[in-house]
């Protein structure tokens, strides 16, 4: 035995003899990790997390959360003698008196804006291939969360430096705020210490920023972590891949290695977008003050699509009794926001209630076999996208020579039709995917080859498929609708008839797909 | 669906394809140098981020092409700091693709729910122990639990009070009364009406005490656009064009959306846009929304001038500036 491996011996010995954790840490390291590049995004989420809290760190050790007037007298010479707040002023020496403080504060909002970006894109990967199913219906709502928990952070991030820009969003924060029926005014003094902007909001997000909400995101995402952990990764159908196992490299070595390199990569490519692309060059924008405004103000883009919803909202107010009910306000950006949060974090249960289907599930779907989940996420994105677009209309009009108005009525009126367009082109495209790999399972694939036969006739060549395609082909289940009766055995009706006829309906649309090609059908082509 | 094509897990055998690196040892030899040479060169990222933070100084400017002229110190902690990073997390993973073993193992999963017995003793042990509490039993104890938890919630409640005032009439007041002067913002200076040329637009604040120290509170609430037309320009009726002065009318700058300046006038179309939102308000006609989310025109402050010719405020707003608000009394 060398002389290492006797001294690491006696360190595991020394811990085991302690905390029992040989059983467990054995088991551990061998725990299965299956591949795909999808399955990536959550990664990175976790990756620039820890990214946000070093770069964040380096950051409150200059920054000073203070609305104190100073004037400011350093570096940067154009706003040399102005009056601003300490949090401005403190962000400016961060940006031009700290070597390497520009490139961390750019780190901390490229950052923040990568780990917004992969939470939608493993959101996207997770609804799209249905790992949201049973038994992981609680890691999707500490999901649904996290993303929430992200938007705010974010917001109240992006204010700190209190520019011109920030102090804006603000403005508009504190106006949603007392839009708030009854409660909404105390609300709205009770956050900023009284009148807008007063001298005790930055102090007190500055707290909830770097404190409270990490704290909650360290909580929830551990949580998260853990039933993955726990529950055990899903994985793409495949052959040798079934409901009952997991396939995939252990976690010693070739997991570790990889997942540990991949957060470098996601680290230095974070430095290397923030050493040469600048992000929020507030020096330019100027100290916040409330009388003014820089044209082209726009939020982070995953605030955008709101204030897109904020700026498509028709003029309507409600003045009763000697008060005001802002629907302006209100609709765009409480209302439909609560509707479509709420309404993704219960989706895993709407759709387990529609299919009936209350199975484990382990292995994901191609998005193609469930055509009717895939067009409503397509939808959603189509009506988000629709509100980002608007979120950016003033940018657009001057960039491309339109008018604001006219992208404003394209938007208004778009973000009627065409999600639900969206929603019936997606289905098509998906029954015509599941189509075409029907063709492909039965007569193999296109060789592009065409043969003159002896009559005459031209026929195209097809190849076999290779019999690992061919059992992902097959390997989804055929959707079936659910058989619900009014009426039961005896004739009499069932209660709940109006429901029973909604879960009908739902259940029917949901289970429109190809038919599954047949042993029988299989053999028939090979007696052909 | 009896006739369904159910694969087995026999019917395929996964295929193992060796690597170069498995079979060659050449490719094997090369694929360890090429780590090494990966991280070798984090190695020079780390040396480049040092020497930028030492010895380069904060005032030189490289021109980089596309980039333009850039920090060199800035850019060169940057890069090292990315190559320093990105080039361990590549060998990392190149060493893992090519070196180590890349056999797939399987694990199996197990049904999460737990078996009858365990579920059965868990209700047995639950009921037990809520029996020995004997809640049910104990009436006096039961409620005086419940009216110590119920009061023990308000303290915390309590205890946020100090957050801020109560809003009171705050949000109705401007610094806006009657007699006050306008003054140019920036410069504070008194405004005569011929001042103002036809189609000019300034933006004025109220002469207050100390005009130095302007709270921010205020600045959210009391800037005003003034803006000259020709008089024959106006659609008002009698009682608004009473309030203009000259062919001068005043608008609160304070969106009745939510809140931002409404900085944008365009001298041909006469209309005033909120870059917030882009509710857009036709000057000629009190400002009204002709476009966007707004729900009210702006506020219109009554000007006249005082008995040396500058202008002034003939009255309060009278109307609150600004956002809608739940007590806000819009009729």
């Amino acid at each position: 035995m060398s002389a290492t491996e006797k001294m690491v011996g006696n360190t595991a010995n020394f811990v085991d003899e302690r905390l029992g954790a040989a059983k467990w840490v054995k088991k551990s390291l061998n725990k299965v990790f299956p591949d795909h590049w999808s399955f990536m995004f959550g990664e990175v989420c976790m990756y620039s997390f820890i990214i946000l809290l070093l770069s964040g760190t380096f950051l409150t050790f200059w920054f000073d959360p203070s609305q104190k007037e100073v004037v400011y007298n350093g570096a940067y010479e154009p706003l040399q003698g102005l009056k601003m707040s300490a949090a401005y002023a403190s962000t400016l020496n961060i940006s031009f008196e700290v070597r390497g403080g520009l490139l961390m504060r750019q780190i901390h909002h490229w950052a923040a804006n990568i780990f917004m970006a992969a939470i939608v894109a493993h959101l996207l990967r997770v609804f799209f291939t249905g790992a949201f199913r049973k038994p992981r219906e609680f890691n999707w709502i500490l999901g649904i969360l996290l993303l929430t928990l992200g938007l705010v952070e974010g917001l109240l991030g992006y204010s700190l430096p209190d520019d011109l820009l920030s102090g804006t969003g603000l403005r508009i924060t504190s106006a949603i705020i007392q839009a708030i029926p009854i409660v909404g005014t105390y609300a709205a003094f009770f956050l900023f210490g009284g009148e807008f902007p007063g001298t005790d909001f930055i102090p007190r997000i500055f707290t909830l920023h770097i404190l409270i909400i990490p704290g909650i995101f360290l909580a929830v995402i551990t949580i998260h972590v853990m039933l993955v952990w726990y529950q055990k990764h899903t994985q793409f159908p495949g052959v040798g891949r079934t409901e009952n196992n997991v396939v995939g490299h252990p976690i010693l070595p070739v997991y570790m290695a990889k997942a540990g390199g991949f957060f470098f990569v996601v680290f230095g490519v974070t430095a290397f977008i923030s050493a040469v692309a600048s992000i929020n060059p507030i020096w330019l924008y100027g100290p916040y003050t409330p009388g003014q405004i820089s044209a082209g103000s726009q939020p982070d883009w995953y605030m955008g699509w709101l204030d897109g919803l904020v700026r498509m909202a028709p003029p309507l107010e409600t003045h009763a009794f000697g008060h005001t009910i802002s629907w302006n306000i209100l609709i765009p950006a409480v209302i439909v926001p609560g509707i479509i949060f709420t309404g993704m974090a219960l989706y895993p249960f709407i759709e387990s209630w529609i299919t009936g289907d209350k199975r484990e599930h382990h292995l994901l779907d191609r998005p193609r076999n469930v055509p009717n989940r895939t067009a409503l996420g397509v939808m959603s994105i189509t009506f988000v996208m629709i509100s980002l677009i608007n979120g950016g209309n003033d940018i657009i009009a001057t960039n491309f020579d339109l008018s604001i108005n006219q992208i404003m009525w394209f938007s208004r009126i778009g973000i009627f039709i065409l999600p639900p367009l969206a929603f019936i082109i997606t289905k098509r495209l998906c029954l015509s995917l599941q189509r075409a790999d029907r063709e492909l399972l039965l007569h193999g694939a296109e060789s592009g080859r065409l043969l003159r036969l002896p009559h005459g006739e031209f026929v195209e060549v097809h190849t076999p498929i290779s019999p690992e395609k061919a059992y992902l082909l097959q390997s989804h289940e055929q959707l079936v609708p659910l058989e619900i009766e009014d009426v039961d055995a005896r004739g009499v009706r069932r209660p709940g008839a109006l429901k029973n006829k909604l879960q009908r309906r739902l259940s029917k649309a949901h289970a429109v797909s190809v038919p599954k090609v047949t042993e029988q059908e299989l053999k028939e082509i090979e007696n052909h | 669906m009896s006739n369904e094509l159910t694969p087995t897990d026999d019917s395929v055998v996964p295929q193992h394809a060796p690597r170069a690196t498995d079979i060659n040892p050449a490719s094997e030899k090369r694929a360890e140098q090429q780590v090494a040479i990966l991280f070798g060169l984090s190695g020079v990222g780390s040396v480049l981020l040092i020497y930028s933070y030492i010895f380069v100084a904060d005032n030189v400017f490289i021109f980089i092409p596309i980039m333009g002229n850039q920090n060199a110190q800035q850019l060169g902690i940057g890069i090292g700091m990315a190559m320093s990073l990105f080039f361990i997390g590549i060998a990392a993973i190149h060493w893992a693709k090519t070196l180590m073993p890349d056999k797939e193992i399987v694990n199996h999963r197990h049904e999460f729910r737990s078996s009858d017995e365990d579920r059965e003793e868990l209700v047995k042990t639950v009921k037990e122990g809520v029996a020995g509490v004997q809640l049910g039993r104990r009436k006096l104890i039961k409620r005086s639990l419940g009216a110590a938890v119920g009061l023990f919630a308000l303290p915390p409640v309590l205890l946020l009070r100090d957050l801020g005032p109560l809003p009171g009439k705050k949000l109705e007041m401007t610094n806006w009364k009657a007699g006050t002067r306008l003054l140019t913002d920036p410069g504070n200076r008194p405004i005569l009406a011929s001042d103002l040329e036809v189609g000019s637009v300034v933006q004025v604040l109220p002469a207050v005490a100390d005009m130095e120290h302007r709270p921010l509170s205020d600045i959210a609430k009391d800037p005003v656009l003034l803006i000259r037309l020709r008089p024959e320009e106006f659609q008002l009726d009698p009682e608004r064009l009473a309030m203009t002065h000259e062919g001068i009318i005043a608008f609160s700058k304070i969106c009745s959306h939510m809140g931002c300046a409404v900085a944008l006038y365009e001298q041909t179309t006469k209309h005033l846009l909120c870059p917030c939102h882009q509710s857009t308000f036709d000057v000629t006609r009190a400002a009204k929304v002709i476009f966007g989310p707004a729900a009210r025109p702006l506020p219109q402050l009554d000007i006249t001038v005082d008995a040396e010719g500058y202008l002034v405020a003939r009255a309060p707003f009278n109307e609150s500036v600004g956002p809608s608000y739940w007590e806000r009394n819009s009729q």
